[in-house]
């Protein structure tokens, strides 16, 4: 093999690499359950703070990401507020405001009187590139090791639905990184 | 006549110094021209592009800060505040976008290479040109070849 073919041979090699490689990104497309959920330190709402994920260990998390613009969040919001109101005790619910206006998220918070911790995600970089979501809102389950139970894409029909989905936190049963540990030991 | 014309001189010097700051002012910025310099977040596509909620939002804020006042460049730094540097569409200079950067410049410099390396290449065919010596002509053989061949096509 001559240094021409060998070249030409190395720089197809290098392209198919380069197309699986973006394929294979391309596939993961959600958190896989039972592992930990990643963190970022981000700006709270109101201004003036700093909060992450990482804040809550310990405790059960349901994690919403939102968006002012978003109908569906709307929609959903007075049954999460309520569901957070009745059952503080048992899991924090924290809200994560994506590509939004500070202004117009502020003004949906003081709208659906919203109180539980948010934390602003303004150029989408940690909801889309570290929590994969698809667009809003989108709910994660997280036990208080900080692993992923489960997740919902879309609103929430009711607050039934919402306790359904937390259901392993409200009966306080071990999230899967727990049992795995137990099972481990 | 003499009034009318010591009002028109007046009048002309006390414009003079507003025509030349309104010349010096910078350009009042419009929505369509930043609509394609920047992106909406959540569509992926430039401003201009899009209709959708998260983009009409974004424009409203835009016309706010026009009716503001505000340059081009100040709202587009506002945007950059309110949703990250992605809001310009540029590549980053980390990871996988530095290549965006330097990929051209590494062009450039080829290109400059190529260039130089073309016009030494030549002028070196040029100077050996010079330098060698003069082609032979044909020799005794061939000439009398030439002049039988002549001789016999009667030419």
């Amino acid at each position: 093999m001559n240094l021409r073919t060998s070249i030409v041979v190395i720089a197809v090699a290098a392209l198919l690499g380069f197309l699986v490689w973006g394929l294979v990104k391309k596939g993961e497309s959600s958190l896989p359950v039972g592992e930990p959920v990643p963190t970022a330190t981000l700006p709270t709402l109101p201004e003036g703070g700093e909060g992450s994920l990482a804040d809550y260990r310990g405790e059960w998390v349901l994690l919403n990401v939102w968006a002012s613009w978003c109908e569906p969040c709307k929609a959903e919001s007075p049954a999460l507020d309520r569901f957070e109101s009745a059952n503080r005790e048992q899991i924090k619910v924290v809200g994560v405001d994506t590509k939004d206006l500070s202004e117009d998220a502020m003004r949906f918070l003081r709208e659906f009187n919203i109180t539980y911790p948010q934390l602003r995600d303004a150029s989408g970089d940690y909801t889309d590139g570290e929590l994969k979501t698809t667009g809003v809102p989108e709910s994660f389950l997280i036990d208080p090791e900080g692993n992923l139970v489960a997740h919902y894409s879309g609103p929430f029909r009711d607050e039934a639905a919402i306790e359904a989905f937390a259901e392993p936190a409200l009966e306080g049963q071990p999230g899967p990184g727990e049992g795995q540990q137990k099972a481990a030991s | 006549m003499r009034r009318a014309g010591l009002l028109v001189l007046i009048l002309a010097a006390l414009a003079s110094p507003s025509l030349a700051s309104a010349a010096d002012a910078p350009a009042r910025a419009n929505l369509p021209e930043i609509e394609d310099e920047v992106m909406c977040p959540v569509c992926g596509t430039l401003l201009g592009l899009s209709h959708s909620p998260a983009a009409e939002r974004q424009r409203v804020f835009i016309r706010r800060l026009i009716d503001e006042g505000k340059t081009k460049e100040e709202i587009k730094d506002a945007l950059v505040a309110e949703y990250g540097g992605q809001v310009l569409g540029l590549p980053e200079n980390r990871g996988i976008d530095v290549w965006a950067y330097a990929v051209p410049v590494a062009g450039f410099i080829l290109a400059i290479f190529a260039v130089l390396w073309g016009i030494f290449s030549l002028r070196r065919r040029r100077r050996r040109e010079e330098d060698s010596p003069p082609e032979a002509g044909p020799d005794q053989e061939d000439s009398d070849r030439l002049e039988r061949d002549m001789a016999r096509f009667d030419l």
